[in-house]
């Protein structure tokens, strides 16, 4: 059988489990509400599934829980991934992802964690701690931590289809929507990125034309919708900068002083270090490498390995060739992925 | 409805006695740990509450396989402190979780809340 006949399988398995094991995940958690099966199925048939769904979403994204196991959760139980698959995405073993699972359903039985969309007061907070698991596993996904391969299209998938859902549900939330522009529109680079032989390409040398132009118009059209709503968070500028980038043919033509406006209005409202990197790469662009090196200077970032991989590609355009093969060395100390510490290799090798 | 404890932690001694606050400092916090209380019962939600003394204050008795011993202080010797706690009732978690972040305001400490065990059935 074809490998495209076994994923359009797996696909329609998946599509017909994720609805049991929810109505399963429903009895799991409030078993006294849901003796007669029969019933709940009813609600599924009538568009109550979308409230079921929410609900589900917010219990295994509930703060009281740790992060790893609210994605576990949600993995194994909005998404349609077993407990093998979610171990091998993130590289722990199968009792490991089976632990965190029983022991949050647990908490949710005993702590009477509800099963039920927060008020409107809770909402932004409690929404915050549902796209940013979304978010991780999407990330997870397109750069996986560890392994040879540079992604795990199972993941991206996972989270876009979850992301799908939940701008669905929530339409009038801008940030949802924003997640899910952000995330189709990285998406749509994803057959650029690497090299026949598995080798990452970074954005700058992406051939463009493999960029996925259905992708690139959902995604901007989003974008777009968000921007006239006039209620930006983080993710709908992210996304912004990510629909600039698809505009332009190639890195050069980019509109480099447009993208550091929109990290700048990114810094004010929510900044952090990893923001002030990215900035610091469109920096480059406009006011050159020396400006962007400054910037990144002070930055708390000596165990991130792109903050060390960004360096070492200021420091070679800048000529000093020595400092940068040292950038890019710490670099690949710090990257599990060998497809990232491929491409850290090969622009060190560049540099002799 | 769940009963849930609220703890109260202080991550020292000093912090329970409020080693660096002035009696102003003081006096604040007890009216708002008595005007916390008063809401609580007030929405029906109150079981038990109350401040603990200090730690050395505290006997233990050690059960050694039905061989008791009674020994001075804590059963864990720890720098945190257990300065007092809540009881409450409440329909869900987040129900007790919104009590446990008026009180960790109120008693100027962080607060734990765990759910009692259902009875049997």
């Amino acid at each position: 059988m074809t490998t495209a006949r076994h994923k359009a399988i797996d696909r329609s398995r998946r599509e017909s489990t994720r609805h049991s094991r929810q109505s399963e995940a429903h009895r799991l958690i409030h078993p006294e509400t849901h003796t007669d099966r029969s019933t709940l199925e009813d609600h599924w048939e009538e568009g109550e599934v979308h409230d079921d769904q929410l609900r589900l979403i917010f219990t295994c994204c509930h703060p009281s829980l740790a992060l790893n196991a609210q994605v576990a959760l949600t993995l194994r139980l909005l998404g349609g991934m077993e407990t093998p698959e979610i171990a091998r995405a993130f590289l722990v073993s199968d009792a490991t992802i089976a632990q965190r699972i029983v022991r949050a359903k647990r908490k949710i039985r005993e702590a009477r964690i509800p099963y039920r969309v927060p008020g409107p007061a809770e909402i932004p907070e409690r929404l915050d701690a549902v796209l940013a698991v979304v978010y991780l596993v999407f990330n997870e996904g397109y750069t996986a931590s560890g392994g040879d391969a540079l992604s795990r299209d199972d993941l991206c998938n996972e989270a876009i289809r979850l992301s799908r859902l939940l701008a669905e549900l929530m339409p009038e939330e801008s940030e949802a929507l924003g997640l899910l522009a952000l995330l189709l529109l990285t998406a749509s680079r994803r057959h650029a990125r690497t090299a026949e032989e598995g080798t990452m390409i970074v954005l700058a040398e992406q051939d463009r034309s493999l960029w996925d132009p259905n992708l690139i118009a959902e995604g901007r059209a989003i974008a777009a919708a968000c921007v006239r709503r006039g209620r930006p968070g983080p993710y709908q500028l992210q996304a912004t900068i990510a629909a600039v980038h698809s505009e332009s043919v190639d890195a050069a033509s980019t509109n480099w002083p447009q993208i550091v406006r929109i990290y700048d209005h990114l810094m004010a409202i929510a900044p952090s270090p990893v923001v002030a990197l990215n900035r610091a790469v469109a920096v480059a662009e406009v006011d050159g490498p020396q400006a962007a090196l400054s910037e990144i200077a002070e930055l708390p970032l000596g165990s991130y390995h792109l903050w060390w991989a960004t360096r070492g590609e200021l420091l070679s355009r800048l000529g000093r060739r020595a400092d940068a093969a040292d950038s890019f060395a710490r670099a690949i100390q710090l990257t599990s992925n060998n497809a990232e510490v491929t491409h850290l290799r090969f622009r060190m090798a560049a540099l002799r | 409805m769940t009963q849930y404890m609220l703890s109260v932690h202080h991550d020292s001694i000093g912090a329970y006695e409020g080693a660096d606050l002035t009696p102003d400092d003081m006096q604040r916090m007890y009216q708002q740990v008595d005007a916390f209380n008063n809401e609580v019962q007030a929405a029906g939600a109150w079981v038990f509450g109350g401040g603990l003394t200090l730690p050395d204050s505290a006997t233990t008795v050690r059960n050694k396989s039905g061989e008791l011993l009674i020994t001075d202080g804590p059963y864990a010797e720890t720098k945190e402190v257990l300065g007092g706690f809540w009881i409450i009732e409440a329909a869900d978690l987040d129900e007790a979780l919104a009590w446990a972040r008026k009180g960790a305001l109120a008693c100027e400490g962080d607060v734990e809340i765990r759910p009692f065990q259902d009875e049997p059935s």
